[in-house]
């Protein structure tokens, strides 16, 4: 099971910023390691976010993406209290759930 | 492709979640995957279906730093304030595969999202506003790099 | 040209410290602090502080105890503020300790872990690995505290004193001192401006940065694999893991930061 993520998302006014960092490797493919062979890629795909169970976020995401990822973006009309799920799935199948409150 | 429950069972927090759209129904957008796999900023705009060259454009932008001390994590926003755009885009031109990430607008979220690239060299990065109507919109900025981010 | 304009309400914070005329060109000095500023908001540091936390409370090992009766200089349990005082000595074991040597005698006396098997485990792997998870929890606890190592023990004063000897030493075959690239003001490496490790500000701001996540490999480092990388980097012989000479280093610049604040668990390249 892969490491929680870190979901920060503080309201101010009408607007919530959301800020989180993933734990995920998001191998690219193109390194080798010492022997030669090539280190597979292994990297989060889809990224989706909810606000009380309703989906508002979605994104596809490459192995371009940095290695324990940050994403950050602004809900509209979300007030403390309120519930965010962020999902993320990569590309062996593998996926995380995590939860944070508004605040 | 697992099935949902297969998935939920997998999932740290899934009391909540279970009931709901915690997933996008089947008809919504699937991975694109011929947008990273394409090589040029050109060949992902026509893997998403965007007809025509691209319009750089003052309401898209592509915010970071001149400067990378490191190409395995490089800060960018690609943001707009333009109605009418389905999707925007973060791009960097040079690396083995152009797209970095696609980020779905909705009417829920600002159209301004931010994540870490990893940037191969100095390249051009892009922002570019996918619209509804097939058309695309974008910013570019360079970014130096004084070490790459893709090898080891 | 430059087409950047920030939207986003968190560069806008990040950045707003940052007063640049419009129209100047930027110097690569502040290019690069441009970029640090960036990465400062969300620093992956933060998964390895969650996992140490855990860890801390986790009861393991063979002895199926937790971490919470380890005393790290302030009296057992207690980690706040704990990280701004090390290394010091105690006196159970009767030597001068770092954070990761005294989470090595906690490991052991409380948990039943092997010391010295952890100590010869590579940077990365197996408990090796647990330890980047606990050292960026507990710096965490300090952070932002004034660095505050004690001196008033003969034994501390002694390290500072060999630290201080170990820092001048030139040695293996480039001839290269610690104090080749860290003593004196204005030296850099590339891009890397190199902190002055003998006195405030560089010795506060270099060794209260560490441990510290470095993007350029997305790995948490300590202070023991920051050492070990500068002996590497001298041609020097890999020291001791959580040995006496990298003690007396880390007393000897910790002693020369007395009052910088904390920064870490920081972000490094």
């Amino acid at each position: 099971m892969a490491d929680p993520m870190r979901i920060r998302a503080q309201a101010a006014g009408d607007k919530t910023t959301v800020r989180i960092l993933m734990a995920h490797e998001m191998e690219t493919g193109q390194r080798k390691d010492a022997a030669g062979k090539t280190i597979p890629a292994w990297f989060i795909q889809e990224v989706t976010a909810s606000l009380n169970g309703k989906t508002v976020l979605t994104a596809d995401w490459g192995p371009a993406v940095s290695k324990n990822p940050f994403m950050q973006f602004t809900l509209k009309g979300a007030k403390a209290g309120d519930k965010i799920a962020v999902t993320w799935k990569d590309n062996r199948g593998d996926t995380r759930t995590d939860e944070a409150t508004v605040s | 492709m697992k099935n949902r429950r297969q998935m939920l069972t997998q999932s740290a927090a899934l009391a909540g979640l279970a009931a709901t759209a915690g997933w996008l129904p089947a008809t919504a957008l699937a991975y694109s995957k011929d947008a990273f796999d394409a090589k040029s900023v050109a060949d992902a705009l026509k893997a998403v279906g965007v007809t025509g060259a691209p319009t750089e454009s003052k309401d898209v932008t592509i915010t970071g730093p001149d400067i990378a001390e490191n190409g395995a994590v490089v800060p960018l926003s690609v943001a707009t304030a333009l109605p009418g755009v389905k999707q925007l885009m973060l791009l960097v031109e040079k690396n083995p595969n152009a797209v970095v990430a696609i980020f779905n607008t909705s009417e829920f979220v600002e159209s301004n999202f931010t994540t870490r690239a990893k940037l191969g060299q100095s390249s051009d990065v892009y922002a570019i506003a996918v619209m509804n109507d097939g058309k695309a919109l974008f910013a570019k900025k360079e970014v130096k790099v004084t070490l790459g981010g893709c090898g080891g | 040209m430059r087409t950047t304009t920030s939207l986003s309400l968190g560069l806008l914070l990040l950045a707003g410290s940052i007063a640049l005329p419009a129209a100047a060109q930027k110097t690569t000095a502040e290019g690069i602090a441009e970029y640090r500023a960036l990465l400062q908001d969300g620093n992956p540091a933060e998964l390895f502080e969650a996992k140490g936390e855990d860890l801390w409370k986790q009861k393991r090992g063979p002895k199926a105890a937790s971490m919470e009766k380890c005393d790290l200089g302030k009296g057992p349990g207690v980690v706040k503020g704990a990280f701004a005082e090390l290394p010091r000595y105690f006196p159970d074991t009767g030597r001068v300790q770092d954070m990761e040597s005294r989470l090595l005698t906690c490991m052991e006396t409380l948990q039943g872990f092997d010391a010295a098997a952890i100590a010869k485990t590579p940077f990365g792997q197996g408990e090796q690995k647990n330890l980047e998870g606990l050292v960026a929890w507990i710096s965490a606890e300090s952070k932002g505290l004034p660095l505050n190592l004690p001196q008033s023990h003969a034994s501390e004063r002694r390290a500072y004193e060999v630290g201080k000897r170990l820092f001048f030493l030139r040695a293996g075959p480039h001839d290269f001192a610690c104090a080749t690239c860290h003593g004196a003001d204005g030296k850099r490496i590339r891009l890397q401006d190199l902190p002055n490790l003998t006195k405030n500000p560089g010795a506060g701001d270099g060794f209260g940065a560490w441990p510290a996540y470095r993007v350029s490999s997305g790995e948490l480092w300590g202070m023991q694999r920051r050492l070990n990388d500068c002996f590497r980097q001298q041609r020097f012989p890999y020291p001791g893991y959580a040995s006496d000479v990298t003690v007396a280093l880390a007393v000897y610049m910790g002693v020369n930061g007395k009052g910088g604040k904390t920064t870490a668990p920081a972000i490094k390249r």
